[in-house]
C-alpha cells in the first residue's frame, strides 16, 4: 500500500532525474519495493515473450538451411525498403515474424461448435502461465553488489532468489501439462484428445528420471552439515570455485546426468523426436488441432518459452550459468576487463554469455529436430520407463557412493 | 526360391543406445546447413532451360522474315485438346511471297486448353510452329490466356531455316518457265 505522501514523493523524484548513472541507480531503488518488482516482471516478462515468438522464425530458418533453401527473405515494408543495409534484416525473416505476429492478432478466432468453450479458451492462457512464471526462479547473470562496509558480495540477477529454486521450477513448469490436457479434452473431438492423453502419459515418465537425474548435482553442491539449497544461483556459484575441481563444469563432473537431463528436456517440452501430443503425422496437430489464431499461437509461445527456460536450467546446472569458460568465473574476467565496479556492465556481461549458452541450446533443439525422425509412441514409453529410469536410479546411486567416499576418504580433493 | 531371407544382424550395444547414430545425423545435417543452399530466387534467378524443352507453343520467321505457317491446319487437326483455331488466308498476287501457297489470317492456341504435348511441331510439314524455352503464361482473364497470331510471332521470334524450301520451289518454277529441261 503506498500513501498519497509517497506517490507525490515519487513524481518529487521523477521530475528532478538526472541522466546521471548512480542518481538513476539511487532513484531505482529509491522506489517502491512492490513497484520494483511489477517492473522487473514485467520487463523479464517483455523480454521473454517476444524471444519466445523470435524463437519460431528461427525454428523455419534453421530448417531452411538443413533442407538446403534461404527461408523466409521476402518480406519487407515498402516504406522501409529504401533504408540501406536493411536487407540484412529482410533476409534473417525479421519482417515476416512480424507480419505472422500481426496476422495471428488479427485473423478470425473461431471456435468450433463441439468444444466446451469454456475450458477451450482456457488452455492456451493456462498455458502461458507456467511458461512466463517458471522464468522468475532463473537467475540469468551476475553482479557485484557494494555492501555498507564497502565488501563486494556476488549478487545474481532473478526475479525471486529463493532456496526453493529448482524445485519451483519443476513445480510450476509441469503444470503446463495440464493446459495440453486441457486443450485436448475440452476440444472434443478424437485426435486432440488422443494428443492431450499422450502429453499426459510422456510428461509423467520423463518427470521422473529428469529430476532423478539432477540429484547427484544437488547431492554434490549441498556438502554435508552445510545448509540445504536448491538454489540455481548456488549451483552456478560452486561452479565457480578457485581448483580443479571447484572450476569444473558439472557437464564433465557427472556427464550422465547431463545427458538424461538433456534428453528427458526434449520430451518435457515436447520436442523432437519427442513430440507425441503434437505428432502431426499420426494425429493431425495432436492437441491444437482445433485451435487457430492467437490461441495456436500462444501454445507455440508456451512452448518455445518453456524451452528457453529449460535451456537455462541445463547451462545453469551443466555448463556454468554465466561463467565464460571452464575454470573461468565471470567475477574474474570482469576484474580482467575492469568492469567489476560497474554493476550495470558487469551485469550486462553476465546475462550475454547466459543468453549466449541458452541461444546455442535453442539451436540444438531445432537442429535436433530437423535432423531425427519421430519415436513411435511405445518406444517413447520404452525409453522413458525401460531406459531412462533405471539409468538415472543407477546414475544417482552410483554418485551418492562416489560423493560419499569423497568426502569420507578424499575430503580436501 | 522366391524370396530371401536376409539374416538382420542384432544391433550393438551402442547401436542400441541411439547415439551414434544421432551424431551422425546431426553431423549430416550440419554440414548441410552451411553449404549454399540450392534453391533459386525464382523471379530473378531463372532456370537454365534444357534443349528439347517444351515451353509455350509458337510461330517462327524464316530469316528471311517470312512467317513460314502456310496454315494447312495439321496442327489443328492434330491438337489433342483442340487448343488450335486457325482461319487460313490467301496471299495477295503483288506481295514478294506471292509464290507461297497460303497465310494463315488468323492463328489462335489457347493456352488454357494446351497440354505441351508437342505434336502440333512434331506434325508441321513446314517447320513453322516450335515449343520453345518459354514456361510461365500468365494472364488476368480467359481472353488474355489465348495467344493471337501477333502474340505467337512475338514469342517465336525467327530460327535458322535449312530448307528454304519455297524459295527453292521459286526458283525452279521461274528455271521452268525460261525453258527448263523438260
Amino acid at each position: 500500500m503506498t500513501s498519497v505522501s509517497e506517490l507525490c514523493d515519487l513524481c518529487g523524484k521523477i521530475s528532478d532525474l538526472r541522466l546521471s548513472a548512480s542518481d538513476m541507480f539511487d532513484f531505482y531503488f529509491d522506489l517502491p519495493l512492490w513497484f520494483r518488482l511489477v517492473l522487473q516482471g514485467t520487463i523479464v516478462i517483455l523480454v521473454l515473450f517476444p524471444l519466445a515468438a523470435a524463437c519460431s522464425m528461427a525454428e523455419r530458418k534453421i530448417s531452411a538451411w538443413i533442407q538446403g533453401r534461404p527461408g523466409p527473405n521476402r518480406t519487407i515494408p515498402p516504406f522501409l525498403a529504401w533504408i540501406p543495409g536493411i536487407n540484412i534484416i529482410r533476409n534473417l525473416g525479421l519482417f515476416q515474424l512480424a507480419a505472422d505476429g500481426g496476422k495471428f492478432t488479427f485473423k478470425e478466432d473461431p471456435v468450433p461448435g463441439n468444444v466446451n468453450k469454456f475450458y477451450f479458451i482456457l488452455a492456451p492462457i493456462l498455458s502461458m502461465i507456467p511458461a512466463l512464471s517458471t522464468i522468475a526462479f532463473v537467475p540469468f547473470g551476475a553482479y557485484f553488489k557494494t555492501l555498507a562496509d564497502g565488501t563486494r558480495e556476488l549478487t545474481p540477477i532473478i526475479l525471486a532468489n529463493t532456496d526453493l529454486g529448482l524445485l519451483a521450477v519443476f513445480a510450476v513448469s509441469s503444470l503446463g501439462v495440464y493446459s495440453l490436457i486441457l486443450a485436448g479434452w475440452a476440444s472434443n473431438s478424437k485426435y486432440p484428445f488422443l494428443g492431450g492423453v499422450r502429453a499426459s502419459a510422456q510428461l509423467i515418465s520423463y518427470e521422473l528420471s529428469m529430476t532423478l537425474s539432477i540429484l547427484p548435482v544437488f547431492l554434490w553442491v549441498n556438502a554435508p552439515g552445510g545448509e540445504g539449497t536448491l538454489s540455481l544461483f548456488n549451483v552456478v556459484q560452486t561452479q565457480s570455485q578457485p581448483g580443479f575441481l571447484g572450476g569444473m563444469w558439472y557437464i564433465f563432473l557427472m556427464p550422465l546426468s547431463a545427458f538424461i537431463f538433456l534428453t528427458a528436456l526434449f520430451a518435457e517440452t515436447n520436442r523432437q523426436p519427442f513430440d507425441m501430443p503434437e505428432s502431426e503425422s499420426d494425429l493431425v496437430g495432436g492437441f491444437h488441432t482445433e485451435y487457430g489464431a492467437f490461441k495456436w499461437s500462444l501454445f507455440f509461445v508456451a512452448e518455445y518459452a518453456h524451452m528457453i527456460v529449460g535451456s537455462g536450467i541445463f547451462c545453469l546446472l551443466f555448463l556454468g550459468g554465466w561463467n565464460p569458460l571452464p575454470w573461468v568465473t565471470l567475477a574474474d574476467t570482469a576484474n580482467l576487463l575492469g568492469i567489476a565496479g560497474i554493476p550495470l556492465l558487469m551485469g550486462l556481461l553476465g546475462i550475454t554469455l547466459f543468453l549466449g549458452k541458452v541461444g546455442f541450446f535453442i539451436f540444438f533443439f531445432m537442429w535436433v529436430r530437423w535432423t531425427l525422425p519421430r519415436f513411435r509412441y511405445d518406444q517413447v514409453m520404452n525409453l522413458g520407463w525401460k531406459k531412462l529410469l533405471p539409468l538415472s536410479i543407477a546414475n544417482l546411486i552410483f554418485y551418492a557412493i562416489a560423493i560419499a567416499v569423497k568426502d569420507l576418504y578424499f575430503p580436501n580433493l | 526360391m522366391a524370396t530371401i531371407t536376409v539374416e538382420r544382424k542384432p544391433l550393438s550395444f551402442l547401436e542400441r543406445t541411439y547415439i551414434p547414430n544421432v551424431v551422425a545425423g546431426l553431423t549430416t545435417t550440419f554440414k548441410r546447413m552451411i553449404k549454399p543452399t540450392e534453391t533459386l530466387q525464382y523471379p530473378e534467378q531463372r532456370p537454365a532451360i534444357p534443349t528439347g524443352y517444351r515451353g509455350v507453343p509458337t510461330l517462327v520467321n524464316d530469316p528471311n522474315g517470312r512467317e513460314k505457317c502456310v496454315s494447312c491446319q495439321l496442327c489443328e487437326f492434330v491438337c489433342p485438346p483442340k487448343a488450335i483455331r486457325i482461319t487460313p488466308g490467301e496471299i495477295a498476287n503483288d506481295d514478294p511471297n506471292a509464290h507461297v501457297e497460303k497465310r494463315p489470317k488468323a492463328f489462335e492456341i489457347d493456352m488454357l486448353r494446351c497440354i505441351y504435348c508437342g505434336l502440333c511441331q512434331e506434325v508441321c510439314p513446314e517447320e513453322a510452329i516450335f515449343l520453345q524455352n518459354q514456361y510461365s503464361m500468365t494472364g488476368y482473364t480467359r481472353a488474355e490466356m489465348v495467344n493471337d497470331k501477333a502474340r505467337l510471332y512475338e514469342l517465336g521470334g525467327t530460327l535458322p531455316d535449312q530448307h528454304y524450301k519455297w524459295d527453292k520451289k521459286k526458283s525452279a518454277a521461274e528455271a521452268a518457265s525460261h525453258g527448263g529441261h523438260h
